[in-house]
């Protein structure tokens, strides 16, 4: 599977939800039939994917939120976790 | 033994229902479970359900439409913080009572189409239904809810995949479930008239997982099998009661649709307890948890936590013990049975039993 390119604007998709689970105390993305428990990279991640934000934007932000780790760092995992999520149907990437 | 977290329940509001589809998991005998759960047990049940860790509910029956409460129970749902599906045949939905649900909160809609065929589709539904289904199909996308399109396969549809795929990506759905005929209750009655051939199975498989493929990341496609053809038997909904629970219309709390068949089982109603009372301490939730309960071949079986010895309702039904090796499992001394009914479905044609209140009494002893 090709990886998203950076130029999207991904969103999640409306099949999906973000919760906090009590029981596990991590967040949850629940869409139907399944649920993935989430840790904190993830859901900094998710939490920016707003559809107006391109990829490129988001490694940026994280970049200024954590700053230290090394850039290429960040982008790896930002496209690590939504290309997972795309192959999944759990973006949206068009802007809407 | 301490009980597992659940994580789906299916809420069989009712068993009323418009269409009389022959493979229906309701129970045969649904003719004598009428006295429905009220609006404020149903919402009492979530909030303890979700208290358990219950993420998805699903909103099932019957036809759930019918239930004239149910906003209050979505909404009621939501405020749970519940993934809510509403499983519905289609046919009573319209742009008001959609936007009613949206409205109150609902996540997802699952829809039943019976075919891309008009004429089979009517004949399988029991009922004059495929133009309303792809105009509420229609109207549940306008309205911005994600879609699953469902349609249960057997002989006379089976080779519609490909239509069927297609229709799924002209509607926009989101989920596609090619999901086989489960041979139980109605499915049970109809086995003859619905079990498709293998090799008709095997065409539809391949193309299936082609076009999960082809589709992937934009329509997802579940193909849920026959067990019948497979020489390794299911895990059935993921062991008995780990991360599963079924609640029937009347309040009584099951591991699945189909374990009311099973004999000597008490079930117990969220009427009388509640609903973590009745997940931790259940008799009938108990009697198959963990693996005491094996017996040869499954108790020395390296693969017995991982399919469970099968399905305990099919064991039941096709071994006469509900503690028996599924007899799908090749290594099963009843897996002739199995091939035997394959067998005998390919050879011979029976005629449609449809689900529906006369002949539940009569399958029932109530003529």
């Amino acid at each position: 599977m090709a990886d998203v390119p950076v130029t999207w604007h991904p969103r999640l998709a409306a099949k999906a939800r973000l919760r906090w689970d009590p029981e596990e105390k991590r967040h949850m993305l629940v869409f139907p039939e399944a649920a993935l428990l989430l840790n904190d990279t993830a859901v900094a991640i998710l939490k920016l994917c707003d559809g107006e934000r391109t990829i490129e934007q988001i490694v940026d932000t994280l970049a200024q939120q954590f700053a230290g780790t090394h850039h290429t760092l960040i982008a790896n995992e930002v496209t690590e976790l939504l290309t997972r999520l795309q192959t999944r149907g759990l973006l949206e990437t068009e802007r809407q | 033994m301490t009980a597992p977290r659940p994580y789906t329940l299916v809420a069989e509001l009712t068993y009323r229902c418009p269409l009389r589809c022959p493979y229906c998991s309701n129970p045969v005998n649904f003719h004598a479970m009428r006295e429905e759960l009220s609006t404020e047990q149903w919402c009492q049940v979530f909030s303890e359900a979700a208290d358990l860790g219950v993420v998805q509910l699903h909103l099932s029956g019957g036809e759930p439409v019918v239930r004239k409460d149910l906003p209050a129970l979505i909404r009621h749902a939501r405020q749970c913080d519940l993934y809510t599906n509403l499983i519905t045949g289609g046919t009573l939905l319209t742009a008001e009572n959609l936007q009613q649900f949206r409205d109150s909160g609902l996540d997802h809609v699952q829809l039943s189409v019976q075919d891309t065929d008009r004429e089979t589709a009517e004949r399988i539904a029991g009922i004059r239904s495929y133009d309303k289904k792809l105009e509420v199909a229609r109207l549940i996308k306008q309205l911005g809810f994600p879609l699953t399109l469902n349609v249960v396969l057997h002989r006379f549809n089976i080779d519609h995949v490909p239509e069927l795929i297609a229709l799924g990506a002209e509607l926009g759905a989101q989920r596609l479930e090619l999901a086989n005929t489960q041979y139980y209750a109605w499915g049970l009655e109809n086995r003859k008239a619905l079990l498709p051939t293998r090799a008709q199975r095997d065409q539809a498989e391949v193309i299936a997982r082609e076009a999960r493929a082809r589709y992937r990341g934009t329509m997802e496609i579940a193909f849920v099998q026959v067990d019948y053809f497979a020489e390794e038997p299911k895990a059935c909904m993921g062991g008995w009661a780990r991360t599963y629970m079924c609640i029937t219309p009347t309040g009584e709390v099951l591991p699945c649709h189909a374990a009311h068949v099973i004999p000597g089982l008490s079930f117990d109603s969220v009427r009388h307890q509640s609903l973590g009372t009745i997940w931790r301490e259940s008799s009938a939730l108990n009697a198959f948890r963990g693996d005491d309960w094996m017996q040869e071949p499954c108790r020395s079986c390296p693969k017995k936590m991982i399919d469970f010895g099968g399905c305990r309702c099919q064991a039941f039904l096709l071994a006469g013990d509900a503690a028996a090796t599924d007899p799908v499992c090749h290594y099963s001394p009843l897996h002739q049975t199995v091939l035997d009914a394959v067998a005998a479905a390919e050879q011979e044609q029976a005629p449609l039993v449809y689900r529906d209140l006369k002949n539940s009494e009569r399958l029932s002893g109530h003529s």
